[in-house]
């Protein structure tokens, strides 16, 4: 007991010592702080941004075209579904958009590094515009295959509630003066709400559950076709490196508005 | 560090004290919104008594989102707020004693108000106890995921609509499980597993909000 507790804190010592001095100097750390700059950042991000935008768009389009036209007709909803090419992909990157809030979030709460505090800023906008389109494409999708545009179903009340969560962290961005704290006091909130995203997911199906039954019968889950599948997944992944194309610009602007008094900011805009 | 706790606790709950009329406030406000409803609704006891589950909740989140703004405000505008976020005492432990003192000063007072305004809608008495267990395990959830909201709006001057989009959201599990537990009980089915949960909400609030609210203090003070 005694030896164990002996060598567990020889070696704390060791690594306090040793250990955390390599870490830092690896390729890692190294590579991590010099993107943290963020001059080098500004720099770098404009052709990455470039290189997610033109695949993106080009993905999404083929995507979309692909479900819109060359997709067969669904044997039960006809052209109805196809609505699904731009619903299931806004969708996706609502969730998508809000765990990778809360990641760097976390990450700018823990280690303080300004860019994943700006990317949870930026990033708040085009993650609630896909959850708007989320809502509208599926209202819209509801009206002619459930005969409403709106129904208390536990996935469209979790999907509206994610919704005022965004907004949250959008009014509380824009409420509070200090660039600094704002970032920070958004980080927290996103974190403190990708937690309760599942919890609410659950309870809200538990009390649909409870409170009535499914009055609205779900059209039965055919294995998609690869026909229709195809566009789909084409769609999902363009949607998603334009979330990233669009974020990483947002990312952008944001850093010269907060850094406008910096000494690069002002060089950037003089040689421009 | 206890004994932080139970200085901060006795502090607050003595100040609450020293105001009586603040406390006497809440109870008006509650007994208000749940009088004013069947002028809205009509009297007809039948729909009292569907509504009464989400009518009871509703007004304990409205009297929340009020009473909340108050939590942090005094002590930051004079300093005190200061002093406990330079202390060397974990400040998560702080916040959980403030947050407990608003409770047995604001929360408390509706879970012991329930049972008079339930009745007053029409509500089986046999439904009573139940709605006062579901009360009393979540109001206290309601105080600590609020008591977040109310750190990160610290500095603003007027926070109240922005403090409810940030907290509503947060608290749709407690009110479903809340109002089931309490529609459970007046359909006379079994809320057990209602209130479970709302102690499962109540025991994660504990063990993890005061962390986050003793951050969010920490950025308000930046």
């Amino acid at each position: 007991m005694v030896e164990t507790h002996y060598a567990s804190t020889q070696f704390t010592i060791y690594l306090q010592r040793n250990g955390v001095g390599v870490l830092a100097k690896s390729a890692f750390m190294l590579w991590l702080h010099r993107f943290g700059s963020l001059p080098y950042f500004y720099r770098v991000s404009r052709p990455i941004a470039l290189a997610l935008a033109v695949p993106g768009v080009l993905l999404a389009a083929y995507g979309v075209y692909g479900g819109l036209v060359n997709a067969p007709v669904d044997y039960q909803q006809g052209d109805a579904f196809r609505i699904l090419y731009i619903h299931v992909p806004s969708a996706w990157l609502s969730l998508f958009g809000y765990t990778s809030m809360a990641i760097a979030g976390a990450v700018a709460l823990v280690w303080r590094l300004k860019l994943a505090e700006i990317f949870v800023v930026a990033a708040a906008p085009v993650g609630a515009s896909f959850t708007f389109l989320a809502l509208v494409t599926g209202s819209i999708w509801g009206k002619p295959m459930w005969g409403t545009w709106w129904v208390w179903d536990a996935r469209l009340t979790s999907e509206l509630i994610l919704l005022f969560l965004y907004l949250g962290v959008i009014a509380l961005h824009n409420a509070i003066e200090s660039p600094r704290s704002a970032a920070r006091a958004c980080a927290l909130l996103s974190v403190v709400g990708v937690i309760n995203v599942p919890i609410i997911h659950f309870s809200v199906e538990w009390w649909n559950t409870l409170h009535q039954g499914p009055t609205v019968t779900r059209f039965g889950r055919p294995a998609m076709e690869m026909a229709m599948l195809w566009p789909l997944l084409c769609a999902a992944l363009g949607f998603t490196l334009m979330f990233g194309w669009l974020t990483l610009w947002n990312m952008r602007v944001q850093l010269l508005r907060r850094e406008r008094r910096s000494r690069w900011v002002k060089k950037v805009f003089s040689d421009a | 560090m206890l004994s932080v706790f139970w200085a901060v606790l006795r502090r607050d709950l003595l100040l609450a004290f020293r105001q009586r009329g603040v406390l006497v406030h809440h109870l008006l406000f509650f007994v208000l919104v749940v009088a004013l409803f069947p002028l809205g609704t009509g009297a007809s006891p039948s729909i009292l008594v569907t509504v009464s589950p989400a009518l009871i909740w509703m007004s304990v989140l409205l009297a929340a989102l009020l009473s909340l703004q108050r939590l942090f405000k005094p002590d930051y505008e004079d300093g005190t707020l200061e002093q406990y976020v330079l202390s060397p005492e974990p400040l998560a432990v702080i916040a959980l004693a403030k947050v407990l003192a608003y409770w047995l000063a604001s929360g408390l007072i509706f879970v012991l108000a329930s049972p008079l305004l339930v009745l007053l809608l029409g509500v089986p008495v046999g439904a009573v106890p139940v709605i006062m267990a579901s009360l009393l395990l979540g109001t206290p959830t309601l105080g600590l995921v609020g008591a977040i909201g109310t750190a990160l709006t610290l500095s603003l001057p007027r926070a109240g609509l922005l403090l409810s989009l940030l907290i509503f959201p947060l608290y749709v599990p407690v009110l479903i499980f809340g109002a089931g537990a309490m529609r459970a009980a007046i359909e006379g089915l079994p809320a057990a597993g209602a209130l479970y949960l709302l102690a499962a909400l109540l025991m994660l609030g504990i063990s993890t909000a005061p962390f986050a609210i003793a951050a969010a203090l920490k950025i308000s003070m930046e």
